[in-house]
C-alpha cells in the first residue's frame, strides 16, 4: 500500500494514499468539526464545517472530501479557518429554534456542542425563519423539520445502511427539505421504522420518541449487547438510568450490524418494563393462580417433580427449552433434565 | 437442521453475513428476509445494488422480489421438484462442477438418475414456473463462480423440509458453491438463539456440541464430568411430547420461555396435551397462553436482566449484558441452580460465565471461547482452543463428514392440498413488526400493528366480494379462527397468508398436524382452509 506524507498543524503524519484530510487528522489525534461526515455514509460535503487551510489552496477546502496528496501542509484550526467555521455556525442557528432546554437532542446535538466550541452564542444573522409542523405521526420517531440542518445523513442512512430509500431532497433554496416523498409524515410514508436516520442525525430534527421527556443524554449509562429478536445477532447499547431500561442506541461499531438496525430491535425494548410482567412466583389454587414466595414455589416444585419420577420414572417428565434464552440457561436446563431428572426429554421449539 | 447435517456433517449456515455485502450471487428460496431478518435483508438489498446478482423464489410477491434479476412464483409445496428441474438441467447442459464432485462429494450417480426424470416441463408443470425462467437460473447459479444460497422456515415448515433442505444443499455442491467465502447453503435462523439452544443440547438426541446420547464415549464424558450415570435412550421431541401428554404418559413438564400453544401447529392438540399433565411448570416473563396451563408459574428475567451469550445465525457467539436488576429478583440460571439445589443436586456456578466455561470444555467447537475473548466482536465456532481465531465459513477443504452426500430425493407433495370443501391453501409466516410472542408486548409495536391481516388476492376477494378491513372466518379441517382481510397481489390466486404473532388470531388451530418425519417439525408453511366473509369493514 503506498503512503503519503503529509504536514497537519505541524505534525508530520503519514497515510495510506487515497485517505481524507479529515482521517488523516483523525489519525494524528485531531478532530476537525464535522456535521455532514459519517464514516459509514457516502461522502456529500455539504455543511463545509470541516473546511481547513491548505497551503497553495486559494479557498477553504472541506476536508472530508479532500484527499491527502504528498507534501500537503494542512492547519485545522488556524484563524481564518476558525472564522469560517464561525460563520457557517451562525448561519445554521440564524434559522435554528433555540429551544435547547427542551430539546430532545439536548447533551447530544452536534450543533450545539459546536456552536459552544466556537463560542457562537447567538446569530447576529436575523433572518427568514421556518415554521414546519412537527411529525408526531408515530410513536417511533419524533421529527422536528425546523431543526434540521439539511446535513441529508438521514436521507442517506435511509438509502444506504436500510436501503428504502424514502427520504430524499425535496423543494428548493430556502425551502429546501429532507423529507419524504410527497412531503408525507413518517406514519403515511413507506418508512419501517428502523430508526437508522435518527441515529445519525446530528440536530433535535429526528429523535427517538419513547426517549421523550424520560431522560437526559448525559444520564444514561450504555450497556453493551445483543439483539434478543432474531437469529441476526446484531448489537446495539441498552440505555440504563435508576435500574430502568429508557432506550436503545447503536454505534457503527457492531460485529454484525454495524449502526444499522430493525424497528424491533430499536424500538421493541419496551416490553422490559411492560406492565404485564411477571415479578413474583404464581401458584394455581382451585383453579386461579395466587402470588407465592420464591421458597414456596421451588418447594412445590421440587416436590411435585420428585415425586412424580419417583412414581412415573424419569422419562414421565419433560422439559422445553428456548430458543430465546441464553446459551447458559439452555444448558443449565438441558443439564437440569439429563441429570436431576435422567431424561433425555428436551427440545425447544424452533429446531428449524 | 437435520438435512444439512446429513449431507455436509453439520447442521450450521455455512458462511457469514458479512460475506453477502461483495456476493456475486445470492440464491433466495423460502425466506422472507426484509421483514424476518431485516439488518441481512439490508445486507441482501446493497449487494444486488452493487451489482450482485439475485434470485427469489417465493409464491409471495416479497419485498426482495422487486430487486430480483429474477422472482420464481412457486406454487406452495413443490421446491423439490423445482430443485431437480435446476440440477436436470445444470447436469444435461454439463454445466456443474465436476472436480468438486469427484473430490468433494459421493452418490453422484443416485442424484443424477433421480434428477434426470425432473424434465423441465415436467417441473414447469408441478411449479408453475415458465420452462425459460428454469433455464437461465439454472444457467445462472451453475455459471457463477460464488454463489450463496439462503433458506429458512419457508424451506423447513414442510413435510419434506428435510428433504428440501438437503435438495438445497444437493444444488450448492453440484455446482461447487461450497467452503469458500462467498458461497454456501445458509439456512438463517429465526429467534435469536436457535443455534445457541441446538449447540447447547437443548436437543432430545444430543449432549451439548452435537454429541450423541448413544454414543456410550460421549455419555460417558457427561457421565464422569457431571457425576451422575445418565440416559442412553433418545428423548423426545416436542410433537411427541404432546402425543405422550394427551395419550397420559407424560405427567410433568417444565417449560422455559416457550409458547408452544401459540406458535406450534395445531395448537388443539397442545391445549389438551398440557390440560392432561399433572404437574406442569412454566417459566416465563408474561401470563402467556401456555402459561395459563401452569400449576407453578415461575418469573423469568428478560436478557436486560441477566449476563450471558447468544449464538446468532452465523454461529458467532456474542455476548449479553446484565443491563439492570432482575425485575422478578433472580436471573433464569439462578432459578434453576435453586431448584437443582433443592432436589439434591447442588451446582456452585456464582456467575454466569462459569456455566459458560464449564459448557466449553465440554463442547469442543466452543473450546477456545470465553467471555474475555468475545468482549468485542464475538467468535464464531469452531473455535477449538484458545488461539484459534474462530471460523467464518465451514468445510473449507473437507466436509465436516469428510465427502458431501448427495441425496436423491422424489418430490412428496404437501400432505393437505385444497379441494372442494377446503379450496384454499393457506401459508404462515412472520411479519417485519413482530418476532414471535415478545413483540406483542412492546406498547410502541402493539399500538401500530395490532390485529392479524390475511392477505388474500384481489381475483379471490372479487369473487368473494371481500374488500380491505373486512372480517372473516378461516376454518380448516382442525379448527377456526376470525381475522381481518387485507387484499393485495402479495399473493398468488388460491393462496391466503397469515401470520402468527396475534393471541386473539391464533393461527396454529389452523395448520396442519403433518410433520416431516425426522425432525417433527410442523408444516406451517401449508395446509387447506375455506373463507368467509361474516363482518363489512366499518369505516372509521
Ligand atoms: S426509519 Fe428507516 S425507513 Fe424510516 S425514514 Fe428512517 S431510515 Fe428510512
Ligand atoms: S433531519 Fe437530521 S439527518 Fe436529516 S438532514 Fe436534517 S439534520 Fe441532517
Ligand atoms: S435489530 Fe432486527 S435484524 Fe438485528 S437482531 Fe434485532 S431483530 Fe434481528
Ligand atoms: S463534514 Fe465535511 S462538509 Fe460536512
Amino acid at each position: 500500500m503506498e503512503m503519503v506524507s503529509l504536514s497537519i498543524n505541524d505534525i508530520e503524519v503519514e497515510v495510506l494514499a487515497g485517505t481524507t484530510v479529515l482521517i488523516a487528522a483523525e489519525q494524528a489525534g485531531i478532530h476537525i468539526p464535522r456535521l455532514c461526515y459519517e464514516p459509514d455514509l457516502s461522502f456529500l460535503g455539504a455543511c463545509r464545517l470541516c473546511v481547513v487551510e491548505i497551503q497553495g489552496m486559494r479557498n477553504l477546502p472541506a476536508s472530508c472530501v479532500t484527499t491527502v496528496t504528498p507534501g500537503m501542509i494542512v492547519q485545522t484550526h488556524s484563524p481564518v479557518v476558525i472564522e469560517a467555521r464561525r460563520t457557517i455556525l451562525e448561519l445554521l442557528i440564524a434559522n435554528h429554534p433555540q429551544d435547547c432546554l427542551t430539546c430532545e437532542k439536548m447533551g447530544d446535538c452536534k450543533l450545539a456542542q459546536y456552536c459552544y466550541e466556537y463560542g457562537v452564542k447567538q446569530s447576529s444573522l436575523q433572518g427568514e425563519r421556518h415554521n414546519y409542523a412537527v411529525d408526531d405521526s408515530n410513536p417511533f420517531i419524533f421529527r422536528d423539520p425546523n431543526k434540521c440542518i439539511l446535513c441529508g445523513k438521514c436521507i442517506r442512512a435511509c438509502a444506504e445502511i436500510t436501503g428504502k430509500n424514502n427520504l430524499d431532497w425535496a423543494y428548493r433554496g430556502f425551502e429546501t427539505k429532507a423529507t419524504t416523498f410527497y412531503d408525507v409524515s413518517f406514519g403515511e410514508s413507506d418508512c419501517v421504522f428502523c430508526g437508522n436516520c435518527v441515529s445519525v442525525c446530528p440536530t433535535g430534527a429526528l429523535t427517538e420518541k419513547q426517549m421523550q421527556g424520560k431522560v437526559r443524554h448525559w444520564e444514561y449509562q450504555k450497556i453493551r449487547t445483543t439483539c434478543p429478536f432474531c437469529g441476526t445477532g446484531c448489537s446495539f447499547d441498552l440505555c440504563v438510568k435508576d435500574d430502568q431500561v429508557v432506550g436503545v442506541v447503536s454505534s457503527p461499531e457492531g460485529a454484525v450490524n454495524g449502526r444499522a438496525l430493525c424497528i424491533k430491535g430499536r424500538f421493541g425494548w419496551d416490553f422490559i418494563h411492560n406492565d404485564r410482567r411477571l415479578t413474583t412466583p404464581l401458584i394455581k389454587r382451585k383453579g386461579c393462580f395466587e402470588p407465592a414466595s420464591w421458597d414456596e414455589a421451588l418447594n412445590l416444585i421440587a416436590d411435585r417433580l420428585s415425586e412424580i419420577k419417583v412414581k412415573h420414572g424419569s422419562n414421565s417428565f419433560a422439559s422445553l427449552s428456548s430458543a430465546r434464552c441464553t446459551n447458559e440457561e439452555n444448558y443449565l436446563l438441558q443439564k437440569f433434565t439429563r441429570v436431576v431428572m435422567g431424561t433425555n426429554n428436551v427440545d425447544h421449539c424452533a429446531r428449524t | 437442521m437435520a438435512g444439512l447435517a446429513t449431507s455436509f456433517g453439520s447442521g450450521a449456515m455455512t458462511n457469514s453475513i458479512s460475506e453477502i455485502e461483495n456476493a456475486e450471487l445470492l440464491f433466495l428460496i423460502g425466506t422472507n428476509t426484509t421483514e424476518a431478518h431485516p439488518v441481512i435483508g439490508y445486507k441482501m438489498r446493497q449487494a444486488a445494488r452493487k451489482g450482485a446478482k439475485l434470485i427469489v423464489v417465493d409464491p409471495r410477491r416479497i419485498e426482495l422480489a422487486e430487486e430480483a434479476d429474477y422472482w420464481l412464483r412457486i406454487k406452495p409445496g413443490t421446491d423439490i421438484p423445482f430443485l431437480n428441474g435446476l440440477m436436470n438441467i445444470i447436469i444435461a447442459e454439463n454445466l456443474y462442477n465436476q472436480q468438486f464432485v469427484d473430490e468433494r462429494t459421493e452418490n453422484f450417480a443416485a442424484l443424477k438418475e433421480t434428477v434426470g426424470k425432473y424434465t423441465p416441463d415436467y417441473v414447469s408443470d408441478l411449479t408453475d414456473i415458465p420452462v425459460e425462467d428454469l433455464y437461465a437460473v439454472a444457467r445462472l447459479y451453475a455459471g457463477t463462480d460464488k454463489a450463496m444460497a439462503f433458506y429458512t422456515l419457508g424451506i423447513t415448515e414442510h413435510v419434506c423440509g428435510t428433504n428440501n433442505v438437503m435438495n438445497v444443499a444437493n444444488l450448492a455442491m453440484l455446482t461447487g458453491h461450497m467452503g469458500r467465502p462467498g458461497t454456501g447453503v445458509n439456512p438463517i435462523r429465526g429467534q435469536n438463539n436457535v443455534q445457541g439452544a441446538c449447540d447447547m443440547g437443548a436437543l432430545p438426541n444430543v449432549f451439548p456440541g452435537y454429541q450423541r446420547v448413544i454414543d456410550p464415549a460421549a455419555r460417558g464424558k457427561f457421565e464422569q464430568a457431571w457425576g451422575v450415570p445418565l440416559a442412553g435412550e433418545l428423548g423426545l421431541m416436542i410433537p411427541e411430547m404432546f402425543d405422550k401428554a394427551n395419550s397420559g404418559e407424560l405427567k410433568a413438564m417444565y417449560i422455559l420461555g416457550e409458547n408452544p400453544v401459540l406458535t406450534d401447529p395445531n395448537s388443539n392438540h397442545i391445549r389438551s396435551g398440557l390440560d392432561k399433565l399433572e404437574f406442569l411448570v412454566v417459566h416465563e416473563l408474561f401470563l402467556t397462553e401456555t402459561a395459563a396451563y401452569a400449576d407453578v408459574i415461575l418469573p423469568a428475567a428478560s436478557f436486560a436482566e441477566t449476563d450471558g451469550t447468544f449464538t446468532n445465525t452465523e454461529r458467532r457467539v456474542q455476548r449479553v449484558r446484565k443491563a439492570i436488576e432482575p425485575l422478578p429478583g433472580k436471573t433464569n440460571w439462578q432459578t434453576m441452580i435453586a431448584l437443582c439445589e433443592k432436589m439434591g443436586h447442588p451446582m456452585s456456578y456464582s456467575t454466569a460465565e462459569e456455566i459458560f466455561l464449564e459448557m466449553a470444555s465440554l463442547t469442543p467447537s466452543y473450546g477456545g471461547i470465553n467471555y474475555t475473548r468475545i468482549d468485542e466482536k464475538g467468535l464464531q465456532w469452531p473455535c477449538p482452543t484458545a488461539e484459534h481465531p474462530g471460523t467464518p465459513y465451514l468445510h473449507a477443504n473437507s466436509f465436516v463428514r469428510g465427502k458431501g452426500l448427495f441425496q436423491s430425493i422424489e418430490h412428496i407433495p404437501p400432505a393437505e392440498m385444497p379441494d372442494q370443501e377446503y379450496p384454499f391453501l393457506l401459508s404462515t409466516g412472520r411479519i417485519l413488526y413482530h418476532y414471535n410472542v415478545t413483540t406483542p408486548y412492546s406498547a410502541g409495536i402493539a399500538s401500530m400493528w395490532s390485529d392479524e391481516y390475511t392477505e388474500v388476492n384481489p381475483e379471490d376477494a372479487a369473487r368473494l366480494g371481500f374488500v380491505s378491513g373486512d372480517i372473516a372466518r378461516v376454518s380448516s379441517r382442525r379448527g377456526e379462527v376470525t381475522t381481518k382481510v387485507t387484499v393485495t397481489d402479495r399473493v398468488p390466486p388460491g393462496m391466503v397468508w397469515m401470520s402468527f404473532h396475534y393471541g386473539e388470531t391464533p393461527t396454529n388451530v389452523l395448520t396442519s398436524a403433518a410433520l416431516d418425519p425426522i425432525t417433527k417439525t410442523g408444516e406451517y408453511k401449508v395446509c387447506a382452509i375455506k373463507i368467509n366473509k361474516i363482518k363489512e369493514h366499518i369505516h372509521e
